[in-house]
């Protein structure tokens, strides 16, 4: 009897454990998207002329998308497949290609950290960087 | 007695009256003598190519290929096979491409033009609404003319159309000639003169080709646009949520400048940094190829819609 006991306590133990890292996974996969998204919002707003152009103020963002899209590659673990998450299945099926999408971007991002110099080159790739967002929304993100 | 010869009476009068509906809505055709000899305007053609979105129903979507060139090439691959539910079954969407037997490339220009502007198949049937040619009917005959040449010069493939899913009545096409008289007023684009030259664009662009409002209205229990919701939201047809309120209301865009729109339709980013994804990720893969003044003048336009309440119901 306690041996049943004990068997079922270490598998309930065990579906929370597997739970709590699905949810983890999920939130930090978010939080990642956020970062992003306020990443992108700097640079759209100097490219409408919200805010005036800083040269700094980009190269720091770039930086910030070349790192996000490095840790990005880690917030995809098997198991947060199910859950709370706005993660398309197609996105786990297609491993590969989920991945080599942030590596494009952390490679553009770089890539125009040394291209932009002055506001001309700015608006001729940003959108470059822009673009890469819905790109993977439309393959990977589930309709809201 | 009495009452079965005013039986009779009914059923013959209901014959007629039938008979009449039948006739009356039967399909209509462009005159053949519309069209005329004219020098064709390739890029205009791929202009309307993507500010119609084609490519968003009618291109083969290859589950299989990820790959980002790849999938380029694959809105210029009109085979069709996409499946779009509706709340009347569901439509296969037709191929196309310039394939003489699968595809369109036996259709004339004016069997072209019959589907876009009357929305009437080449066997002189009426098309299903869901090919939106309520909104294609305020195009030019001359934008019509331009992307069939378009079409014609895309790849061909070689993929048979399937048929409708429908259950009965909705899979009486005879049924659609009432439809059109009810829903479809026939009227080609009528620039307003007391706007300016951008403004009247962005409403040929947006009312036409552009055919936003047949994805972001509330519909009637017929499938026609409400009127009170053009442009305001709605269910998604599909039934995978809400399409956004894009007139500024409060509920739409209000706090978006002109200059967010025209962004927003080149990168898909709105001013909050959020991406958008699914339907509308494709109409940015379209909207981004257009010119920056035809971007400039769909936002000009979409300033001056009148402000409509229209949000998501809260679950």
């Amino acid at each position: 009897m306690i041996r049943i006991i004990a068997a079922l306590a270490a598998v309930a133990v065990g579906a929370t454990a597997v739970h709590a890292q699905n949810t983890q996974a999920i939130a930090q996969r978010q939080a990642t998207m956020k970062q992003y998204g306020r990443a992108i919002v700097v640079l759209g707003k100097i490219a409408k002329g919200d805010i005036a152009f800083d040269l700094s103020t980009i190269q720091a963002t770039l930086k910030t998308i070349e790192e996000t899209s490095q840790k990005a590659k880690t917030v995809f673990p098997e198991n947060s497949k199910t859950g709370e998450t706005n993660t398309l299945p197609a996105a786990f099926k297609s491993k590969s290609d989920l991945f080599a999408r942030f590596d494009a971007l952390a490679r553009d991002a770089a890539a125009a950290n040394s291209t932009i110099v002055d506001e001309a080159s700015f608006k001729a790739e940003w959108v470059k960087i822009g673009a890469h967002c819905v790109g993977c929304h439309k393959d990977y993100k589930k309709p809201d | 007695m009495r009452f079965r010869s005013w039986a009779l009476l009914i059923a013959i009068g209901a014959a007629f009256a039938l008979i009449a509906l039948g006739v009356l809505t039967a399909p209509s055709a462009l005159p053949s003598n519309a069209f005329g000899p004219r020098t064709v305007d390739l890029a205009n053609g791929e202009t309307m190519f993507n500010i119609g979105g084609c490519s968003s129903c009618h291109a083969t979507r290859d589950e299989a290929t990820r790959d980002q060139a790849t999938r380029d090439q694959d809105r210029l691959r009109l085979g069709g096979g996409t499946a779009l539910r509706s709340p009347f079954g569901t439509f296969k969407v037709p191929n196309i491409s310039p394939d003489p037997q699968t595809g369109i490339g036996a259709w004339s220009e004016l069997q072209f033009a019959n589907a876009m502007l009357k929305g009437v198949g080449h066997n002189n049937q009426h098309l299903y609404p869901s090919f939106p040619y309520t909104s294609y009917q305020r195009m030019s005959l001359d934008d019509v003319r331009d992307l069939y040449a378009f079409l014609r010069s895309l790849p061909r493939v070689e993929t048979p159309s399937e048929p409708h899913q429908l259950p009965f009545p909705f899979n009486i096409r005879w049924g659609i000639g009432s439809w059109k008289l009810l829903f479809l007023d026939g009227k080609p684009f009528q620039p307003d003169p007391s706007k300016d030259a951008a403004h009247n664009r962005g409403a040929y662009l947006i009312e036409g080709p552009g055919h936003c409002a047949e994805c972001h209205s509330a519909r009637n229990v017929l499938g026609a646009i409400k009127p009170s919701s053009r442009f305001a939201g709605g269910p998604d047809l599909e039934g995978k949520g809400w399409v956004p309120n894009i007139t500024p209301h409060a509920d739409g865009l209000a706090a978006w400048s002109a200059q967010d729109m025209e962004f927003f339709l080149q990168t898909g980013l709105t001013p909050d940094g959020y991406a958008v994804g699914d339907s509308m990720a494709d109409v940015i893969s379209n909207t981004a190829k257009l010119s920056a003044d035809d971007r400039r003048a769909m936002a000009t336009y979409l300033k001056a819609l009148p402000p409509l309440a229209g949000k998501k119901p809260k679950k």
